[in-house]
């Protein structure tokens, strides 16, 4: 379990963007009637894209749209560790995944390289750009080790590799997310070594099929 | 035409793993999903189970329930009550990034899955719980099932006869909603709580309704396995353990990725072949966690010969959970490993249970001190006990989870955490009990 407070300094108040209720509406939308705290996380989510983060205005105004207690959604904002209660930086939030399958591919030496750049985790670098924290699993272990920076996956880093990615997005640039060594996805490092029979991307696939083991007498 | 594995080219499902090809409808038609649907779909529920039970399949998300029998509890009658499919793509297994492939590459076999797994439980309403960091996988999905809708294979009027709606659900970042009952709590917008059982889901799941939760690979092969034929599935791997299912591998590789192929594949081919061999060679091999760092670790003797089934893992004391494997060489401090996935298991804990929340931290600080060397040669034993303790005390399988890392590694290594902690001694001139004098 992790301890997860409200930020101790919170804005006076909250409002949904135009863009961002309409989104919110979606996916209420998504569930029967009357079940709309399921949009929950979905519409928390919404609201620390619009803001970088959850207030405690905002939480409010979840409560309000969803028709939920206002505890109901303080107890979801505080569970679910992806909801961040605090302001991020203001270029990117850079989640570097530490677990087991990420250590033991070199992700404590991304751990050093955001310390050395923007000091210590869950804090907003000096000058307020930055905010880093170690996460646990991002289920991309073939590709570790890997960050998630402002919502994508960038997979296969070193140090190096990871600080000048880094080094981009302080600049203002919007590197493109994936493997920092080519990699087509998960595909092994070189090209894929499976998937070559050009049978199975000739359109054969789709022919007509008579599917197998059906009873004598078809229903229509 | 490839050569490395067990399995041909013109066996696998996963026919764009790697997103070398167009994700959309158009492209999934040409490799041939949707294709025989319409005729899938208007066969019985019994007939889709019979055949699912005779394929063999087994839930791919670390259960390995028979996937047939599962779908076979829900209610024979609809009622007042809809019944619901719940697709778990909450993938945050240590080690596991397969579903991820699927979902981002392979998108219209998850949904035709979901049509199909509907009718075999007169379902009209599936839900695909994806896990919120995916944030890439959520926005291909949501564009597939846009196009689902508009080709009309989902939704009110289905050109397939039998309606079905697909919708999504995304998750805040919490391990323990993959548990099916936490999942369930998550999905109606709770704290992701696991509830007790019973009842069982397929009683009384989301909403109280009836609920069954299928892996996403689990629900993604269905489409195929009916089109070739559930002996063609059975076909492959062992009585037990069938099917084709996709592997991946990660840590000390030289080429580390997701691949399909046979069950059944042997730990060492799967390797050399597959995953371009350990780093520095076989020879260099220390230890494997096959299934995701849930299950428990195998030494490099028994990699040598180990097959990934079902049943030859689990005599091993390990298990193919995910098929997604953490390999270590040599070189790699495994006590830290552990101590690490401990750290892991601490921060997921959901809090509900005493002997885990309170277990998995205490393990983990104990863990860290075997690190370094400065525990008590008897904490060994008591470490031990309580992971015994935490392990089947807990409503779901996290407690479990989070000891099996411990026990593997003791029962493996125990010799070099001791030779740590007699080091530690030696250099620090101690006595035994001096941690505790000092405190």
């Amino acid at each position: 379990m992790s301890v997860r407070r409200l930020a101790a300094v919170q804005p006076a108040s909250f409002a949904f963007k135009p863009a961002t209720l309409k989104a919110a509406k979606v996916w209420m939308e998504n569930f029967p009637a009357g079940k709309q705290q399921s949009a929950v996380v979905p519409t928390l989510w919404l609201v620390q894209k619009q803001e970088g983060w959850l207030s405690e205005p905002a939480i409010r105004a979840v409560a309000e749209l969803l028709g939920m207690p206002v505890i109901r959604v303080l107890e979801v904002a505080t569970f679910y560790t992806m909801f961040m209660l605090e302001p991020v930086g203001e270029v990117a939030l850079v989640q570097v995944c530490g677990t087991t399958p990420c250590q033991t591919r070199g992700s404590e030496d991304l751990l050093a390289v955001c310390k050395r750049k923007f000091g210590p985790q869950n804090h907003r670098s000096a000058d307020g750009k930055f905010y880093w924290q170690e996460v646990e699993c991002m289920g991309a272990c073939s590709n570790a080790p890997m960050a998630a920076i402002n919502d994508y996956y960038y997979e296969d880093l070193t140090p190096e590799s990871f600080e000048k990615l880094l080094d981009d997005f302080a600049a203002g640039k919007k590197p493109k997310p994936g493997s920092a060594i080519g990699r087509q996805g998960s595909a092994p490092e070189g090209g894929a070594t499976t998937l070559t029979d050009p049978k199975l991307f000739d359109g054969s696939l789709a022919r007509k099929i008579k599917v197998p083991n059906l009873p004598s007498k078809v229903k229509a | 035409m490839s050569v490395a594995g067990i399995l041909a080219d013109k066996d696998r499902i996963f026919l764009n793993l790697y997103g070398q090809r167009d994700w959309g409808l158009e492209g999934a038609r040409a490799r041939g999903a949707w294709n025989g649907t319409q005729d899938i779909v208007a066969q019985t529920p019994e007939w889709i189970c019979d055949q699912m039970k005779a394929s063999g399949l087994r839930g791919r998300g670390g259960a390995g329930f028979a996937t047939g029998l599962k779908w076979t509890f829900m209610p024979k009658q609809e009622s007042e009550r809809p019944h619901y499919l719940l697709v778990n793509a909450d993938e945050s297994e240590p080690g596991a990034c397969k579903d991820r492939d699927i979902l981002r590459n392979d998108p219209h076999l998850l949904i035709e899955g979901c049509v199909i797994a509907c009718k075999a439980m007169r379902s009209h309403q599936a839900y695909i719980y994806i896990r919120g960091e995916y944030v890439h996988e959520r926005e291909r999905l949501t564009a597939a099932i846009k196009q689902a809708y508009e080709a009309r294979l989902i939704g009110k009027g289905s050109i397939l006869g039998y309606d079905v709606d697909v919708g999504l659900q995304h998750g805040g970042g919490a391990y323990i909603c993959g548990d099916e009952t936490a999942l369930m709590e998550s999905f109606e917008g709770k704290k992701g709580q696991p509830r007790l059982k019973p009842p069982f889901p397929a009683g009384a799941g989301i909403y109280g309704c009836p609920t069954t939760v299928n892996n996403v690979e689990t629900i993604a092969v269905v489409g195929t396995i009916l089109r070739r034929g559930a002996d063609w599935f059975a076909g492959f791997g062992t009585e037990k353990s069938t099917g084709t299912k996709l592997f991946a591998g990660s840590g000390h590789l030289n080429k580390p990725c997701v691949v399909e192929d046979a069950v059944g594949i042997s730990v060492k081919q799967l390797i050399e072949d597959h995953f371009g061999g350990v780093r520095g060679g076989w020879g260099n091999l220390k230890a494997v966690i096959p299934g995701g760092i849930s299950v428990r670790m195998i030494p490099a003797e028994e990699a040598e010969v180990a097959l990934m089934t079902y049943e030859d893992l689990q005599a091993r004391g390990s298990g193919l959970g995910t098929g997604t494997m953490i390999v270590f060489d040599k070189d790699a401090d495994l006590v830290k490993a552990i101590a690490r996935a401990s750290y892991f298991y601490k921060h997921e804990s959901c809090g509900q249970c005493t002997p885990c929340r309170e277990g998995t931290g205490w393990m983990w600080r104990v863990m860290e001190r075997m690190v370094t060397g400065e525990a008590e040669m008897s904490e060994i034993d008591m470490l031990l006990d309580v992971a015994s303790q935490v392990e089947g005390h807990t409503i779901c399988g996290l407690g479990d989870a989070a000891a099996w890392p411990i026990q593997g590694l003791f029962r493996h290594f125990r010799h070099e955490v001791e030779d740590r902690i007699t080091q530690y001694r030696a250099r620090k001139g101690s006595y035994a009990g001096a941690s505790i004098a000092a405190e």
